[in-house]
């Protein structure tokens, strides 16, 4: 049972989150996307990163305050390595 | 606005004003309803001080800003945080429109979002000796008093309902009571959850 | 319970509390302050039950939560509990229980035959005998189980409660015995929040089994001492009785409560309570558990761990033997020995497995006219339900043989030990690693990524001194880490902590025949595994310990091996040529101890298992008898039986209503997100895929919301309220999942839009009003909305007043009919509701539930995001291109559809179904093929989506997902069911008013 720091909000139980999926998957849009091969657009819809250790992705505090933000997990032990907002880059050293 | 005749609260249909623990002693728990308050969902940034005068201008309290903190007087309105461009207005009935006017003229022009939300909620109370150990059982908050005090509230679970939970000011000598917002649908099952959880500490009902 | 077993004096038993108790069907008599155990041993009852496998007799082997053999079941009837532990069973008036393990008693077990045949019992013996044929498994299951025995469950609903409390601590101790109580000294008096838990009934942990001495006293003194000074500390929670099960990720501890003195039955309160803790720090006091030393036939009842032995004569006045030998490779055992004297028991001798021990604790013996036998080992057993005597014999120098005569002792009780084992469970339950230590050969609590440190025995120090001295440190440790100062205090000195010899860790005892042959050396006696099973799954080729694990079944009862994995790695190990660390360990994982179910559940049982969500004008429909559907969480009326009807003939009477007079439906729970800002109509136009720059305020307009795959999400009406103010209405399942993927797109992707959204699902009761009525019934009620087609046209709509309250309408239709969607505060509802029954009666109204709704919409060929859709399904299938927009530069789903997949001719295409015969109802689901085969596979062409009963077509039909649909229409397909085939003709999905003149009219 995690206990997840909300940058908002702060530390609250993981009950009150949801996970919702790696971060920093950039998104190609309108034009930019529609010059994209089938494949490569594939490449953004389906493919995801599945690392054993840091993992950069993103929550919800779907029971509190309602904001996304992103986590650096060790899916390996489950430590939260560190929290930031949406629209901030991964603190350094955790980059992928 | 609905005349008040008309208008039922979520828990209307539990007669609790003939409730069987209406009058208990030595009540661990007291449970009670505050039904129709007014609330106002208030979205904003907090960071430009036209936004938080405009609520001052109109409201009369400051925008809380802390995280987790509520805001106003013993009696009058209260704001509570609940993000960091949201916030809830608790204001007593039938003061609503008037207040959700003075804010959007006081907003004017702003990118800013006030809207009404009083009819979706009730106002459930918790209050007595036990009244954490009763939230607790179903609420992962820390609740102790050095972590949850007066002045304090947050978006939370409760059960399987989610809730604004906020513990106002009391007056000198009053008990205080915890303010439970719940979404109406929910109300009458975590009223139904309180009591089951409140039979170990005697329950009162205070209506 | 006779003189001969229980001691006149001593123990922490209440002598003046007798108790009343049956095991397998004879009655007994305890004292309070027994365990069943306990009470049993003085009454003289060793034998509790039978072996898994071989139908062994078996004896109590332990006092603690390692008991792998006294399993019993508690009680009958609806209270029972299986698989028990006698020895954590606080004795209570009335008990009542039985072995779980053998029919008809343990003294006469007809299985026991198994035990004779023991080579069809090998180590994989369910991989080797069940293997084949499969269809055999029925039986071998059958058999297995009923062999098995290990416990009934309850065949009745459990009359007690259980519940759960949240609490947060700084410090979390586990274990209330010196090192734990140590621990929490040091916080509490520092101030922090500390809760401290042991699963005992009472705190002292070993120094209730023991004659310790704490400055001076006896230790139970300083144990009531530290007990009361933290019961006094304000922000100290001591709970007993009380097992913390699990260490899971970020320091959160669960904890198991057992809250009444009779664990069968709540008396009056929750039964148990699951403690779900949240620790800054985690000190874990677990202590240790006595390992055995493995022997042959040391399964024997009679055969007890030595620290075991040493508790029921301190702890509970009991004489566990007349005649008690050690066999021991460590210097406690020579405590049970000094102490069993003591209580008058007769110890012929200690048999020692080092050569010469010459400890403190072996001298004392020694003078106190003990024989002391040095490098010996016990090579034989006699006796079958309990020791009769012991066989004796010189051990090589290498512990590997046995040499000389054979020496007989008479003896009934063997009080054996093989050193202690740190509980390092719950280190290693949150992903600590455990570390091995070579001087004792025990696995200890090494790094871990949780805030916890263990203290004491459970961190390999086991002299007294040591544990409150390390519980003392752990305890300042783990505040000093969060911020606090510790207290100064003085600190206990253990008074007589004589020093110990190292152990010798032998772990085969040899006897004067190969592993395994006559006699067996046990190292699980729940799952009946033997050294020799080990020995045979290495010969066959497993090497790594989960394997081995796995296959001879070493640890996997319901004790985990607490007392036998270690021996059994190091027998592995050894048999693989290496060393243990090597070879290593087994994962533990939670729970420490079985936790009840009805623990797990708590409170959210029955009606308080999920919500059941009530719109305003529930409380009506319930009193107009309706039955339920339920849509997520909402209760919403399924349909209104008359008396005497039945559903298909309310749910026609209700359509029909609507068709020709007019209906109300309660649409409160449908999803509503109030929008605004200035990008509000940007952000509308990239979340559906229509345009929506155009609607201007007063006007509403139906979107469908794509996932960024292509597949359609959720759909619905949205109205312009004013400019850059929008109200979007969802599918009453989807409104929290569409407002919480609408935030993500808004904060994650576009955090330039200027939008905020907030949802105001129940600040409204929605009533629709629909049929060809509709408008005159509304007409009544209302002064102030012009209602002419003209000025109020489809899809638009306006403020007013009706029935007295402020309301919303919405003309909009979801039925095919002229239709109103009146929306007003939420407390008016229900008095709104009435009014309109009112005035509607002379207008023929009706209430119809969703069932009517969803015939009614299936008619006009409307979709139900979720009924038709299935998250495979794109808008092209739908046949709804022209909601699609080819001018907008990006909506979510917009480059998807383009895909080749999204594009191929033969996807699934929404049609209609007729079947020929028209009272022919087709199964929602079914399976549609071209033609019907034999026996399958047939090539598959769709499933049929919707399927009603209409009474307005006068016959049945269906909405139904096929292959290449559109251009099949005008085919027959068949849909195969188990005894029949249903033959359809396909048809346009559009059943009624296909050009819409009533819903405009
Ligand atoms: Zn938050």
């Amino acid at each position: 049972m995690f206990l997840i720091d909300c940058p908002y909000c702060g530390p609250r139980e993981e009950t009150e989150f949801s996970y919702g999926h790696e971060a920093h998957v950039h998104r190609p849009a309108g034009a930019a996307a529609e010059k994209l091969s089938d494949a490569e657009w594939a490449d953004y819809l389906f493919m995801r990163k599945n690392p054993k250790g840091v993992h950069l992705e993103r929550w919800v505090h779907t029971h509190g305050c309602r904001r996304w933000f992103n986590a650096a997990r060790n899916t390996h032990s489950n430590e939260i390595l560190a929290i930031y907002r949406v629209g901030e880059k991964p603190p350094k050293g955790l980059a992928q | 606005m609905v005349e008040s005749y008309r208008q039922q609260s979520p828990l209307d249909h539990l007669a609790l004003t003939t409730h069987p623990a209406r009058h208990a002693d030595d009540a661990g728990l007291i449970l009670g309803q505050r039904s129709f308050m007014e609330l106002i969902n208030l979205r904003g940034d907090a960071n430009r001080s036209d936004f938080t005068d405009a609520v001052r201008h109109a409201v009369k309290i400051d925008l809380p800003i802390s995280a987790n903190t509520a805001a106003g007087k013993l009696a009058g309105p209260h704001i509570l945080w609940l993000g960091p461009d949201e916030w809830l207005i608790v204001a007593k009935p039938g003061s609503g429109e008037r207040m959700a006017t003075a804010l959007r003229n006081a907003l004017a022009g702003q990118h800013a979002a006030v809207t009404e939300t009083g009819q979706s909620r009730t106002c459930i109370m918790i209050g007595g000796s036990h009244a954490r150990d009763v939230l607790a059982k179903g609420c992962a908050l820390d609740l102790h008093p050095s972590a949850f005090g007066a002045g304090q509230c947050a978006q939370t679970l409760l059960a399987k309902a989610g809730v604004i939970l906020h513990l106002p000011l009391a007056p000198k000598g009053a008990e205080p009571m915890f303010e439970i917002h719940v979404l109406r649908s929910f109300a009458a099952y975590l009223w139904a959850w309180l009591e089951d959880a409140a039979q170990e500490y005697g329950l009162r009902v205070d209506i | 319970m006779t003189k001969q077993f229980r001691l006149p004096e001593g123990g922490r038993i209440d002598r003046e509390r007798r108790l009343g108790f049956s095991f397998n069907g004879r009655a007994f008599r305890g004292y309070a302050g027994d365990t069943l155990a306990s009470a049993l041993l003085a009454n003289g009852v060793h034998l509790v039950g039978r072996s898994f496998k071989y139908h062994r007799p078996r004896g109590i082997f332990s006092a603690g939560s390692e008991e792998p053999n006294a399993l019993v079941q508690l009680e009958r009837g609806e209270r029972t509990i299986a698989n028990l532990l006698a020895t954590r069973i606080p004795l209570y008036d009335g008990l009542t229980a039985t072995s779980v393990n053998c029919w008809p008693s343990p003294e006469f077990d007809l299985m026991a035959v198994n035990g004779l045949f023991h080579r069809i019992f090998p180590a994989g013996f369910y991989y080797k005998t069940f293997m084949w044929p499969v269809s055999g498994w029925k039986l071998y299951e059958y058999f297995i189980r009923r062999a098995a025995g290990l416990g009934r469950a309850p065949e009745h609903p459990d009359p007690d409660t259980y519940d759960k409390m949240n609490t947060h601590a700084d410090v979390v101790v586990v274990g209330a015995g010196p090192a734990g109580l140590q621990a929490a000294l040091a916080a509490g008096r520092a101030g922090a929040r500390v809760l401290i838990c042991d699963e005992q009934t009472e705190f002292g942990g070993q120094l209730l089994n023991e004659r310790a001495e704490i400055d001076g006293l006896p230790a139970f003194e300083w144990v009531a001492a530290a007990e009361s000074e933290l019961a006094a500390m304000p922000d100290v929670r001591l709970l007993k009785h009380t097992t913390a099960f699990g260490h899971y990720d970020h320091n959160f501890v669960a904890l198991i409560e057992t809250r009444a003195a009779k664990i069968s039955d709540g008396e009056g309160k929750t039964r148990q309570r699951l403690w779900r803790v949240r620790a800054k720090r985690v000190v874990l006091a677990t202590g240790a558990i006595e390992r055995p030393l493995i022997f042959s036939d040391n399964d024997r009842p009679g055969v007890m761990l030595a620290g075991a032995a040493r508790t029921y004569v301190n702890r509970y006045a009991v004489r566990p033997g007349s005649r008690a030998v050690l066999f021991t490779n460590n210097d406690d055992a020579y405590r049970t020995a000094l102490d069993l004297k003591a209580a008058g028991i007769s110890v012929p001798a200690v048999i020692d497995v080092r050569h010469a021990p010459g400890g403190e604790l072996p001298a004392k013996v020694m003078a106190a006219g003990i024989e002391v036998i040095e490098r010996s080992a016990i090579v034989g057993v006699e006796g079958t339900r309990r020791v009769k005597a012991i066989e004796v014999m010189k051990m090589n120098d290498a512990g590997s043989g046995v040499t000389g005569k054979p020496r007989r002792i008479e003896c009934d009780l063997i009080a054996c030990s093989g050193g202690w084992n740190p509980v390092v469970h719950l280190h290693s339950h949150a992903g600590g690693k455990n570390v091995w230590r070579d001087d004792f050969g025990i696995f200890v609590p090494g790094p871990t990524v949780q805030a916890s440190a263990a203290a004491g025995a459970a961190n390999g120090s086991f002299s007294l001194q040591a544990c409150l001295d390390q519980g003392a440190q752990a305890g300042a440790e783990a505040i000093k880490l969060i911020g606090f100062t510790p207290a100064k205090a003085s600190q206990p000195r253990a008074t007589n902590d004589p020093t110990e010899e190292p152990w010798r860790n032998l772990w085969l005892i040899p006897s004067t025949r190969p592993t395994g042959e006559r006699g067996k050396h046990f190292l699980d006696q729940q799952n009946d595994v033997t050294a020799a099973d080990i020995e045979l799954a290495i010969r066959e080729g497993y090497r790594s310990v989960e394997h081995a694990k796995r296959y001879t079944t070493l640890g996997m009862a319901t004790d985990q091996g607490k007392t036998g994995n270690i021996p059994g790695h190091a027998i592995l190990a050894k048999a693989l040529g290496q060393d243990i660390p090597a070879t290593g360990t087994t994962t533990f994982r939670p729970p420490y101890t079985p936790v009840t179910m009805g623990a797990v559940a708590g409170r959210m049982v029955d009606q308080f298992f999920d919500p059941a969500r009530r719109t305003p004008m529930h409380a009506w429909h319930e009193s107009a008898g309706c039955k339920w559907e339920d849509v997520g969480q909402w209760k919403r009326p399924w349909y209104y039986p008359k008396p005497g009807e039945s559903m298909d003939d309310a749910v026609s009477r209700e359509c029909l209503t609507v068709r020709n007079a007019v209906g109300i439906l309660d649409a409160t729970t449908l999803g509503k997100i109030d929008i605004q800002g200035p990008d509000a109509a940007e952000f509308l136009n990239r979340v559906y895929t229509n345009a929506w720059s155009k609607l201007s305020p007063g006007r509403c307009r139906y979107g469908l919301m794509l996932r960024d795959d292509g597949m359609i999400f959720d759909d619905g009406v949205t109205s312009c309220l004013a400019e850059n103010h929008y109200l979007m209405t969802t599918t009453s399942g989807g409104a929290a999942r569409v407002l919480a993927w609408l935030e993500e797109w808004l904060q994650t992707e576009w955090p330039e839009l200027k939008v905020y959204l907030t949802s105001v699902t129940e600040q409204y009761a929605t009533l629709s009003l629909a049929g060809p009525n509709a408008r005159a019934l509304l007409g009544e009620l209302t002064a102030d909305i012009d209602l002419s087609p003209d000025t109020f046209p489809f899809m638009s709509w306006r403020t007013g007043t009706v029935g007295g309250v402020p309301a919303r309408v919405f003309r909009i239709s979801f039925t095919g009919e002229s239709a109103y969607e009146i929306n007003v505060p939420a407390s008016a509802g229900a008095a709104l509701w009435t009014d309109v029954m009112h005035a509607g009666e002379k207008h023929g109204i009706t209430p119809y539930g969703t069932e009517a709704m969803h015939v009614l919409r299936a008619e006009k060929g409307f979709i139900i995001a979720g009924q038709e859709t299935d998250g495979s399904v794109t808008p092209y299938d739908l046949g709804m291109d022209w909601i699609v927009s080819a001018k907008k530069p990006d909506f979510i789903g917009k480059r998807s559809l383009q895909r080749a997949d999204c594009m191929r001719v033969d996807r699934k295409q929404l049609v209609g179904l007729l079947p020929k015969n028209p009272t022919d109802l087709l199964p929602e689901g079914g399976q549609i093929v071209k033609e019907v085969l034999k026996s399958p596979p047939m090539p598959m062409l769709g499933h049929v989506t919707s399927s009603y009963r209409s009474a307005t077509l006068g016959r049945t039909f269906a909405l139904a997902l096929v292959k290449s649909g559109r251009e099949r229409i005008g085919q027959t397909v068949h849909v195969p069911l188990e005894d029949r085939s249903i033959a359809c003709d396909i048809v346009n999905p559009v059943f009624y008013d296909p050009d819409g003149s009533r819903l405009n009219g």
